[in-house]
């Protein structure tokens, strides 16, 4: 009996243990070869977004992944932990201490993304499947283009907020925290040593990382994983829906938040019209790519899709096109039943075909077929 | 009192009325049939007594507790569970992990305690290990709790579905045909499972089942629904014998 | 009463389970075969494989003789081999009309032909002609499973498959659906049925098969398998 918990627990082992290697690993690696000095302004720049990018896809698969449910808001939280951050960052925190500014600041991104998730969340989770996906998407245009025509600033007088340049005037020296369209620049790094504002982000993904696996590894996580599979049986069980689609929709939200502030920090300059839809896709390519409730996956997705662009770049023009056809030549080796049932005869081969695939694709199971014994509801 | 009594429920769909005038008293520690032809409104009725539809009028009472048109979430703390007509099993858990989500509500620690992994998480999430394997041990499905629940076959699948439901430790457990695609074998093992289940966990069972040799075999009293209202009531002597139950229901006894 | 289907050696694999060993059987012209076994035998995995919905790993399935065993789906039914499929997968939002009409799609002969069938499933299926035009999803679970198998028989088949056409069903229409059967088979079509019920399914067969953890391992007459001690045992509920 305690043999076959052990197995279970063994799995969730390796998932963790997998996770933090590659992320250690990662680091180690990055800080060798920066001291040896191989690896260009470019590669370096790029150190921080690969960390942002690998926490919005690891927060978005619990939503995707482990919730089930689309959305394609994710980047609208990174854009409300972005701003919410660098208004702190340039405005009250100006003159403190780097180390206590940056987390204040951390901390302001990820509580304002979470506000954001309930305020969104909240109307917007009665929806499910493609009418959450297109509401989600609203969402996320309605606060790129509020924020495009919001104008702040702080002078002797208090706080000025107006939606319109003409009723927006601060006393002469003060400088405005958001100018409407214009992208907020100037926001300082979080160290002039890029390696330190790597280990900063690598620190915030292993945050991500444990607060997701520890949460899905749980009973709260069981139950999200139950509404799933299967609403009503969740339902009936006496799982509170909502509770625990809302606590996915807004963990998922802190930890983009953090993600934004990070990004901007690395960038110098933040631009609300990149946080479109076309970001959320991008993270949502992922997630995919990684696979569906797989963290691992989603680090190496995110990796790579932030590499890729920028090793291809020797390729100009070709460069879109080359990264479309990588994309779907992973995606058919992850999905494409002939891909997977190569990998399942490989995988069982290596085990010595003692066992039974652990990994099953619904169409080639065989507790599917002889599942479907199902009728339809009587009524 | 009854563990559940139903009084003069019903419910109607866009002008149809699908179920009326639906009572129901069931002791603890009974077996109850519920039979009667396809489309007659039993799933229905177990659909209003889980809190999934919301009667139109009557009342159901659980061990004194008024759950008339309560939430799945309350009924389900109440102390009423249910297996479903198409087995609906969350088919990408673990077997184990199917049975734990089923303790729910009956092993509850908050969210901080499992992302923190504190004491707390450690030794509820021991308990419910240790409680899960009980309960499949029962079912004779224990060596399978690290399978993932769709690999399980048929029958399996559906003692999984019964462990899940026994997890949240019902006063009242609703099975809807329980017995559906096994073979007449199954169906015998099947019935001493559920015998078991009532002995063993001392609590009622009321059950829909077209399999005539299972529910007659098992079941102390019957009710027959048909369009949505009561036509027999009894022991299965009496409800088999009851000409419109035969009728409109068995059929003649020419096989 | 030529073979119309033989399946021989048929190996089917999901991932690494062997899901069905070797397994051969055939069904000649005008028969009732039945496919009887436990959960998880392998029944419905080989129906699978006749009707095309899986590829089996080797071993041959010819039909009429057609070398069907790569052969997709679709083109599998307009050579005339029909499969109602378990569950009653009807169209819920057409009404019954409509989905018989989607069973006579594959076919290219005339309308009239088509209202011909019409009127033959509507003889055999009395209950779907005063459903006509109600929706599918709010037929009754009998009814359901009747027109499921009304729209195959409207391909016009020379042979059906029925997988657990009983299921969930009243004791009472379990009875009228078997009947159906018996009346379908009369009209000249060939059957292959898959029954839980196998008292049921070995009193309207000709012949039987024995199905245990994907190998055949009885074959007979109906008859002498409803006799036959073991399969009593096992299957036919004896013990009780």
């Amino acid at each position: 009996m305690a043999k076959t918990g052990n197995i279970i627990r063994k799995k969730s082992t390796k998932t963790y243990v997998f996770s933090y290697a590659l992320i250690v690993g990662f680091w180690a690696v990055v800080q060798i070869m920066g001291h040896m000095g191989l690896l260009s302004s470019k590669m370096l720049g790029l150190l921080i977004p690969i960390c942002a990018y690998a926490i919005m896809a690891v927060s978005l698969n619990l939503v995707v992944g482990f919730l089930g449910e689309l959305s394609l808001g994710h980047a609208a939280f990174m854009l409300s932990g972005a701003t919410a951050g660098v208004v702190f960052y340039n405005g009250a925190g100006l003159n403190m201490p780097q180390v206590p500014r940056v987390i204040i600041t951390l901390i302001i991104g990820a509580a304002a993304a979470g506000l954001f998730g309930v305020i969104v969340g909240v109307p917007v989770l009665r929806f499910s499947g493609d009418y959450l996906a297109i509401v989600t998407l609203a969402f996320c245009q309605i606060l790129k283009n509020v924020l495009s025509t919001t104008y702040l600033g702080v002078d002797s007088k208090g706080v000025h907020l107006a939606l319109e340049q003409s009723s927006f005037r601060l006393e002469p020296g003060a400088k405005p925290l958001i100018k409407g369209a214009q992208p907020i620049s100037g926001i300082n790094k979080i160290s002039p040593d890029m390696m330190i504002s790597f280990t900063v982000g690598i620190v915030l993904l292993l945050l991500t990382v444990t607060f997701v696996l520890n949460l899905m590894n749980s009973r709260a996580g069981r139950a999200i994983t139950a509404i799933r599979d299967d609403e009503i049986a969740a339902k009936s069980i006496g799982i509170n829906l909502t509770r625990y689609k809302l606590m996915a929709f807004i963990s998922s939200a802190v930890f983009a938040g953090l993600a934004g502030v990070i990004y901007v920090l690395n960038l110098s300059t933040l631009d609300f019209k990149k946080y479109d839809y076309n970001l959320s896709i991008n993270v949502l390519v992922m997630v995919v790519l990684g696979g569906m409730g797989n963290v691992p996956g989603s680090i190496i997705a995110a990796a790579l899709l932030t590499l890729l662009p920028e090793l291809l770049r020797d390729f100009s023009q070709y460069r879109m096109f080359i990264y479309s056809i990588v994309l779907i030549v992973i995606m058919l080796f992850n999905q494409a039943p002939v891909f997977v049932q190569l990998r399942q005869r490989l995988a069982a081969k290596l085990r010595g075909n003692r066992q039974m695939p652990e990994e099953t694709v619904e169409t080639a199971d065989a507790g599917y077929f002889e599942a479907k014994k199902s009728g339809k509801e009587e009524e | 009192m009854a563990l559940l009594e139903v009084t003069n429920l019903g419910i109607s769909f866009g002008g149809l009325q699908a179920v009326s005038g639906f009572r129901l008293s069931v002791d603890s520690g009974h077996l109850y049939g519920l039979i009667g032809p396809n489309g007659a409104g039993k799933t229905t009725a177990f659909n209003m007594l889980t809190g999934m539809y919301e009667p139109d009028e009557g009342k159901i009472i659980l061990d004194g507790v008024d759950i008339t048109g309560k939430s799945p979430e309350f009924i389900s703390k109440a102390g009423i569970a249910r297996t479903f007509q198409n087995i609906r099993l969350f088919k990408r858990m673990s077997v184990l992990d199917n049975v734990k989500v089923g303790m729910h509500n009956k092993v509850p620690y908050g969210m901080w305690h499992g992302v923190l992994r504190d004491g707390v998480f450690r030794a509820k999430e021991k308990e419910m290990d240790q409680r899960a394997m009980n309960l499949l041990e029962v079912f004779g499905i224990a060596d399978k709790a690290g399978h993932v629940a769709s690999q399980l076959p048929y029958g399996e699948q559906r003692k999984l579905e019964i462990c899940r439901a026994l997890a949240s430790e019902p006063k009242l457990l609703l099975l809807d045909e329980p017995a559906a695609g096994m073979n007449p074998n199954e169906t015998i093992e099947l019935r001493e499972t559920v015998r078991k289940v009532r002995d063993d966990f001392g609590i009622a069972i009321l059950l829909i089942e077209h399999d005539m040799k299972f529910v007659m075999g098992i079941c102390e009293e019957i009710t027959v629904l048909e369009y949505g209202k009561i036509i027999a009531h009894g022991d299965p002597e009496t409800v088999s014998n009851d000409p419109r139950v035969i009728a409109a229901y068995l059929g003649g006894d020419d096989d | 009463m030529g073979e119309l289907l033989k399946v021989e050696n048929l190996n089917v694999y999901y991932g690494s389970i062997h899901a069905i060993k070797d397994l051969s059987l055939t069904v000649n012209e005008g028969e009732i075969v039945t496919m009887i076994g436990a959960n998880g035998a392998g029944k419905t995995t080989t129906m699978h494989a006749i009707s095309g919905l899986l590829k089996p790993r080797s071993g041959s399935i010819t039909y009429d003789g057609h070398l069907i065993s790569r052969m997709d789906a679709y083109k599998i039914v307009t050579l005339g081999l029909a499969q109602c499929p378990e569950g009653r997968r009807v169209f819920s939002g057409l009404t019954v009309h409509e989905n018989l009409e989607l069973g006579a799609y594959s076919r290219k002969d005339s309308k009239a032909a088509v209202e011909d069938d019409f009127n033959m499933v509507f003889e055999l299926l009395p209950r779907l002609k005063e459903r006509r035009n109600q929706l599918a999803g709010t037929l009754s679970g009998g009814e359901q499973q009747m027109l499921a198998m009304g729209r195959a028989l409207m391909s016009k088949p020379r042979m059906l498959l029925l997988d657990e056409p009983s299921m969930g069903l009243s004791p009472l229409l379990v009875k009228e659906i078997f009947r159906t059967i018996k009346r379908v088979n009369e009209n000249g079509v060939t059957v292959l049925l898959v029954e839980q019920n196998a008292k049921m399914a070995l009193n309207i067969a000709n012949r039987g098969y024995v199905i245990e953890t994907g190998s055949i391992t009885m074959e007979g007459k109906a008859s002498d398998l409803a006799d036959d001690p073991k399969v009593k045992q096992a299957y036919l509920g004896g013990a009780a």
